[in-house]
């Protein structure tokens, strides 16, 4: 009996062992050399093409608090498991990167761990920029390190237990993470590898538009539409018809909206209204293209098409129909048409009818204007409603939204509306 | 808290962290205009409403692009469910950009106007804050209070609103804010046609740091020279007074008060580096 619980104890132990050292590997073992050599290459173009990458990946709009020093660190990031503090990217040699190396930057970027050898938050999408090449991590570090030093330490970051400990991020790692590199695919053109390259590396697209499980991992390439669950917002399907589906705009019409957060028949809001302001605007028609190329060739998805309802409005509908005259008719007109530039029309259009009603509800609560941009210098606003309309009332106006002029979404209910301003209202103070 | 107000949510005034001196004002009545004259213009203007309502055709201008802000704002300023969105029109373009620029960047707290300006430009900002500058909007007259302010509380806030107190060394509002107190260009609003409970969120909010300007920040200075009950004082007074026929912003540059030499005021560049 004794024997047989050694044994057992043992081969537990052992287990635990194998386990302990395949975590080690899996985490550690990246081979990395951290020696002190500086990138080589002509320094100021290193510097420019880093700023450029830095600014297509959107790097400093998380890397900047509001308001505060532009890479100084210190927004926080809410996601489901606490809050996360961005780092001080700067070259101050306490707070920032000033006593970092090109090689212990490349590792950050490639395999997700700081310069001290710790195990990074993903929330850092190192799941992407482990795609970069040295050379373009080299960049990066070459432009970071030309910012104004600024002393800024970052708050710790605010994660409930255990999902902040090495051993909880190495075990998510082991399941989710592995260091990688673009592997162009030979049968595409030049043009598209390099559109998947900043696709899927530089501007991780995938961060918020892949579906995400419970634990917060992902198929880091796949396009399918993914919750913000601590963001309130949807970011919709890149492959679906139903949604943000590319595969039948133009190639010039995803750079346009790209580039100018405008496109026929579309706008960005929320999450991508940043993204285009800081980042995808900023970059050169070539590269845009190419991002245009490699999405229009995602696979489409069969996704089951949006919920129809063939039952005839309902009083709640009826009474979105007044709703939406006294409130909404003025600008996006009487049967949803909109006004072209101007006014996004309703009818038929993916972002009114499509399954997730987060980014509906949002708008519609919040208002707001599309980004400012060098193409769409002066965007129209959109009022918010959150104060004027009840939970009821916008449960209504959506509902005659989704249901009108051919449109065939689902209702929304009062509860629906009342989640979303529940959870934003708690973040908007 | 209410972020745009800087206060709680329940009241606008009682639950400030500093208490200020009853008899508080944050009801300002709306006497039921009972005269068959107006029930008539307004059941017009309600039969009236869905006509009006249909007609404004679409124009590419700027007062087209920012009704997001009228909606709020109205013309001459309007009170929420909230708190009280303060009139745009005829402030001086660059308190109006300033104001903008510190929604944008987190020196003053009000969730949806962040999120209103958050993905726009200075240049915007610009624009939308001298389109607003330049509206012609008529003042309505001061409200009738509930209770009337008592005559030592109004007299203690005159006194102060126009010549200060030395011994605090707080300058006069009427030092930095124009003579009329409508104002002093190019930054400095004017003080008079806002609710009492609009100005005691603002020095409230000054008191607390919710309401920031930019560095250096010498309202802040100002309101830490100002004790809860004299801040009453002066927002009674100032509540009370009508606005004159000419409300326009005077011109002139006070970066600083003659006898508070130390209180300097920070401005934002223009767009394009121009001082304001």
């Amino acid at each position: 009996m004794r024997q047989r619980l050694i044994r057992l104890g043992a081969a537990l132990l052992g287990l635990l062992l194998l386990a302990a050292g395949w975590l080690w590997h899996v985490n550690y073992n990246d081979g990395v050399v951290l020696d002190a050599a500086a990138p080589t290459g002509d320094g100021e173009q290193l510097r420019l093409r880093g700023a450029y990458l830095a600014r297509v990946g959107n790097c400093l709009g998380c890397h900047t608090a509001r308001g505060g020093i532009p890479g100084a660190g210190g927004q926080p990031i809410a996601t489901p498991f606490g809050t996360v503090y961005t780092s001080n990217l700067t070259p101050d040699a306490d707070t920032g990167i000033g006593r970092w190396h090109a090689a212990s930057f490349w590792r950050a970027l490639h395999h997700g761990r700081s310069a001290d050898g710790r195990l990074l938050v993903p929330v850092f999408p190192y799941t992407h920029t482990t795609l970069l090449t040295r050379q373009d991590a080299d960049a990066l570090y070459t432009y970071f390190s030309s910012l104004p030093p600024t002393r800024a330490s970052t708050p710790r970051h605010e994660l409930r237990w255990p999902y902040g400990s090495q051993l909880a991020l190495a075990v998510w790692r082991a399941l989710y993470f592995r260091p990688g590199s673009y592997q162009p695919n030979p049968d595409q053109s030049a043009d598209w590898n390099r559109g998947a390259y900043l696709v899927r590396g530089v501007a991780h697209c995938s961060a918020c538009h892949a579906p995400r499980d419970r634990l917060g991992g992902a198929n880091w390439q796949n396009l399918d539409g993914g919750v913000m669950t601590a963001q309130g917002w949807y970011a919709p399907s890149l492959t679906s018809p139903h949604e943000a589906g590319l595969h039948d705009w133009s190639r010039q019409d995803i750079a346009a909206l790209l580039k100018t957060g405008v496109a026929p028949g579309a706008s960005v809001s929320g999450p991508m209204a940043e993204v285009v302001l800081q980042g995808t605007q900023h970059l050169r028609t070539d590269d845009v293209l190419a991002m245009a190329s490699y999405l229009k060739t995602q696979p489409l998805t069969e996704a089951a098409p949006p919920p129809t309802s063939p039952a005839p409005p309902s009083a709640r509908s009826a009474n979105g129909e007044k709703l939406y005259e006294r409130h909404c008719a003025a600008c996006h007109g009487e049967r949803g048409q909109g006004v072209p530039g101007a006014y996004p029309a309703l009818a038929g259009n993916r972002a009114v009818t499509q399954p997730h009603t987060e980014n509906l509800v949002q708008i519609v609560l919040h208002g707001g204007f599309a980004p400012a941009t060098a193409g769409n210098p002066r965007p129209y606003g959109m009022p918010p409603f959150t104060l004027s309309l009840n939970d009821g009332e916008l449960a209504a106006v959506l509902s005659h939204l989704r249901r009108s002029w051919g449109n065939q979404a689902s209702e929304l209910s009062a509860l629906d509306v009342y989640r979303a301003r529940a959870d934003t209202d708690a973040r908007l103070r | 808290m209410n972020p745009k107000t800087g206060v709680p949510k329940s009241s606008c005034v009682d639950a400030l962290p500093v208490r200020l001196a009853p008899p508080l004002f944050t009801t300002r009545p709306r006497h039921p205009r009972g005269s068959l004259w107006v029930r008539v213009a307004a059941l017009l203007l309600v039969l009236a409403a869905p006509a009006a309502q249909a007609a404004p055709a679409f124009e590419d201008s700027i007062a087209q692009r920012t009704q997001a802000c009228t909606a709020c704002h109205g013309e001459q300023g309007r009170a929420g469910p909230d708190g009280y969105y303060p009139r745009l029109a005829g402030k001086p373009a660059a308190y109006l950009y300033h104001q903008l620029l510190n929604f944008r960047e987190g020196r003053r707290h009000y969730g949806l106007m962040t999120r209103m300006v958050d993905m726009l430009s200075d240049a915007y900002l610009w624009e939308i804050a001298q389109h607003f500058a330049a509206l012609q909007v008529p003042y309505a007259p001061p409200a009738p209070w509930a209770r009337p302010p008592e005559a030592a509380v109004l007299a203690r806030g005159r006194e102060l609103a126009l010549h200060g107190n030395p011994t605090t060394r707080l300058p006069a509002c009427v030092q930095c804010h124009g003579q009329k107190l409508t104002g002093v260009l190019p930054a400095v609003p004017g003080l008079l046609g806002l609710p009492a409970d609009y100005l005691t969120a603002q020095l409230g909010g000054w008191r607390t740091g919710e309401r920031r300007a930019h560095a250096p920040d010498c309202m802040a200075s100002v309101v830490r020279r100002l004790s809860d009950r004299d801040a009453h004082a002066v927002v009674v007074w100032l509540a009370s007074q009508p606005v004159p026929t000419d409300a326009h912003p005077a011109p002139g540059r006070p970066d600083t008060a003659p006898n508070a030499p130390d209180l300097r005021c920070g401005v934002a560049a223009l767009p394009g580096g121009a001082r304001p």
